[in-house]
């Protein structure tokens, strides 16, 4: 079985994503015959890390047209690459989902997205309906194209004493699109464990009623180190940005321990964490849905319970030193 | 300049999802079926584009079997000037959906192409990229922004990492987010004028497509297995003392 794996990094840093994408090549391939796709421009740091993962072979493109990794050009370019593989994989990620069903299409191929399950190289189980279903799919596609929910494999880090071999693509293979320009991006800034690698994500809804008072899941995530997320409904409301969004349509969670404060549970929620291992639910009203999911209930006023909880933890650590 | 909207039904989410027998899958009779709020939105962002005066017609497709008839009317009576249903009983993986739509596109010319970024029934986000590529059109997906200048439309996508802003020219792709707008609602007026747009039925067999059945069969459909604690604790002090010697997560 051979598996190609594209490569997902920001800031000339893989991410943790691509590590799970990697954890379901090994699924596939116990053999390792696994290769790494690299698109990007000046990506030289970037492949000496690469380089150090046990891999095969690293097929890189290192151009100035794919330096915003648009997912026409890249997409093109996978789509080339794919027909000497048996599978395709990236994270369903928002990177994967823009790139890889448009790669997918050129090769006349079906996708499967989002699987949290490899049964057999064939046999793939994946969450519909918000996760309230699953489906097993059997596939007999000549390249399968998988996304993989990054959540619900480990990541996992081979490194080998061997470099693996690089090979470059032409120039000439590289498409140059006139009908798409990248304008600008606003990344956010990071200060803290990302949500999709945290061991513990604070999260808070709607009941938190205002940016100013949203500072205190912050508060509370940072004394635990953990990761904030939030709800449609509260970044709706302008209490945080889109990128922290947990749910159905924002980011997908699995994190050892899950706190929800102020969140009634709606399902396009659950979607996003119900698999985490622990879930902690803090909510000012017994009969809200989300207590039906919880490992722990308390039953409160938020506004009492985040403050002292921060000078709980305070305490503990205090002890602890 | 003409927009092409796709519209999906899908079961209304507050309604649970009922399994057939032996994992056949999802029992879908007699559900009451919504557009896929995706779709709406999409939709939404090209009436305005038409009550603004910068596009002319809304044409709105859907591939299905006679029920999404009534979907179409739905979204008629928000505003659309027509709807198109290609008619068929088979199953379609999104890529033979994104075969269809590409047909209808090439027949219809449309200078933007909107599609909701996901269906919320089979959360599959790839048509709108699958079209894209089977057209070789530029795509903007997961848009929460949207500017339309003369040939061209600025887009911002939302990324897990923040945004991005990108210049499309047309014709284009488009995949919409939740944050693009908020749709309307059909008013009585508007829902009595919708019965008389008009709506066209066309076979898919009369499109004259090869399409291939999928690669893939789905054999089995089940309910996830969730085990939780359920307890109750009564003070912050409680919650720590279980999280450190119970759950051990702190």
């Amino acid at each position: 079985m051979k598996v190609l794996v594209i490569a997902e990094y920001e800031r000339q840093r893989l991410k943790p994503s691509f590590f799970s994408a990697l954890t379901a090549a090994k699924q596939l391939s116990p053999g390792n015959e696994i290769d790494l796709f690299v698109a990007g421009f000046e990506c030289n740091d970037l492949l000496q890390v690469i380089k150090k993962i046990n891999v095969k072979k690293i097929i890189l493109v290192d151009d100035k047209k794919c330096e915003h990794q648009l997912a026409e050009v890249v997409a093109d370019l996978i789509s080339k690459v794919a027909i000497h593989y048996d599978f395709v994989i990236m994270s369903a990620t928002t990177f994967g989902k823009n790139i890889l069903p448009r790669a997918a299409a050129l090769c006349d191929c079906t996708l499967i997205a989002d699987v949290v399950q490899i049964i057999d190289p064939a046999t793939f189980v994946r969450p519909i309906y918000a996760g309230n279903v699953l489906e097993t799919i059997q596939t007999s596609e000549k390249i399968k194209f998988l996304t993989i929910r990054a959540s619900a494999f480990e990541p996992t880090l081979i490194e080998s004493d061997i470099e693996a071999e690089v090979e470059c693509i032409k120039e000439d293979l590289i498409s140059s699109r006139q009908d798409i320009v990248f304008i600008s991006s606003e990344l956010t800034e990071q200060t803290r464990p990302s949500l999709e690698s945290a061991r513990i994500v604070v999260s808070g809804g709607r009941a938190l009623k205002s940016k100013e008072n949203f500072k205190l899941i912050e508060d509370l995530a940072d004394k635990l180190h953990a990761a904030v997320g939030a709800t449609r409904a509260a970044v709706d409301a302008g209490f945080i940005s889109n990128d922290f969004q947990v749910g159905q349509t924002g980011k997908i969670v699995a994190p050892q321990l899950y706190i929800a404060i102020g969140i009634s549970g709606a399902i396009q929620h659950l979607a996003g964490m119900k698999e985490s291992k622990v879930i902690v639910v803090i909510n000012q009203d017994p009969d809200a849905p989300i207590f039906k999911i919880a490992d722990y209930g308390l039953v409160g006023d938020l506004f009492q319970i985040i403050p002292a909880l921060i000078n709980e933890l305070e305490k503990c650590n205090k002890t602890l030193t | 300049m003409r927009v092409l909207v796709s519209i999906k039904p899908v079961l209304d989410p507050s309604m649970k999802p009922r399994l057939k027998p032996e994992g056949a899958g999802i029992d879908l009779n007699q559900a009451k079926r919504i557009i896929n709020p995706f779709d709406e939105i999409a939709l939404e962002e090209a009436l305005r584009l038409k009550e603004s005066g910068k596009a002319t017609e809304v044409v709105i497709v859907s591939v299905g079997n006679l029920q999404a008839q009534e979907t179409l009317r739905h979204g008629l009576a928000l505003g659309a000037d027509r709807a198109l249903l290609i008619q068929t009983e088979r199953y379609c993986s999104s890529l033979m959906i994104a075969k269809i739509l590409k047909a209808m596109v090439l027949r219809e010319l449309p200078a933007l192409m909107f599609l909701g970024k996901q269906a919320i029934d089979t959360d599959n986000n790839q048509v709108g990229q699958m079209l894209a590529g089977l057209l070789n059109w530029p795509q903007g997906t997961f848009i929460s922004r949207l500017e339309l200048q003369t040939n061209e439309i600025m887009v911002t996508r939302e990324l897990d990492e923040g945004l991005e802003t990108l210049k499309l020219r047309l014709p284009a792709v488009v995949t919409v987010d939740l944050r693009l707008n908020t749709p309307r609602y059909a008013s009585l007026p508007n829902i009595v004028k919708a019965k008389q747009k008009p709506l066209t039925v066309i076979t898919l067999e009369s499109l004259d497509l090869s399409l291939a059945e999928p690669n893939y069969k789905i054999v089995n459909t089940s309910l996830p297995i969730s085990s939780r604690k359920k307890i109750k604790v009564n003070s912050v002090q409680e919650l720590i003392e279980k999280l450190k010697k119970e759950a051990k997560v702190l």
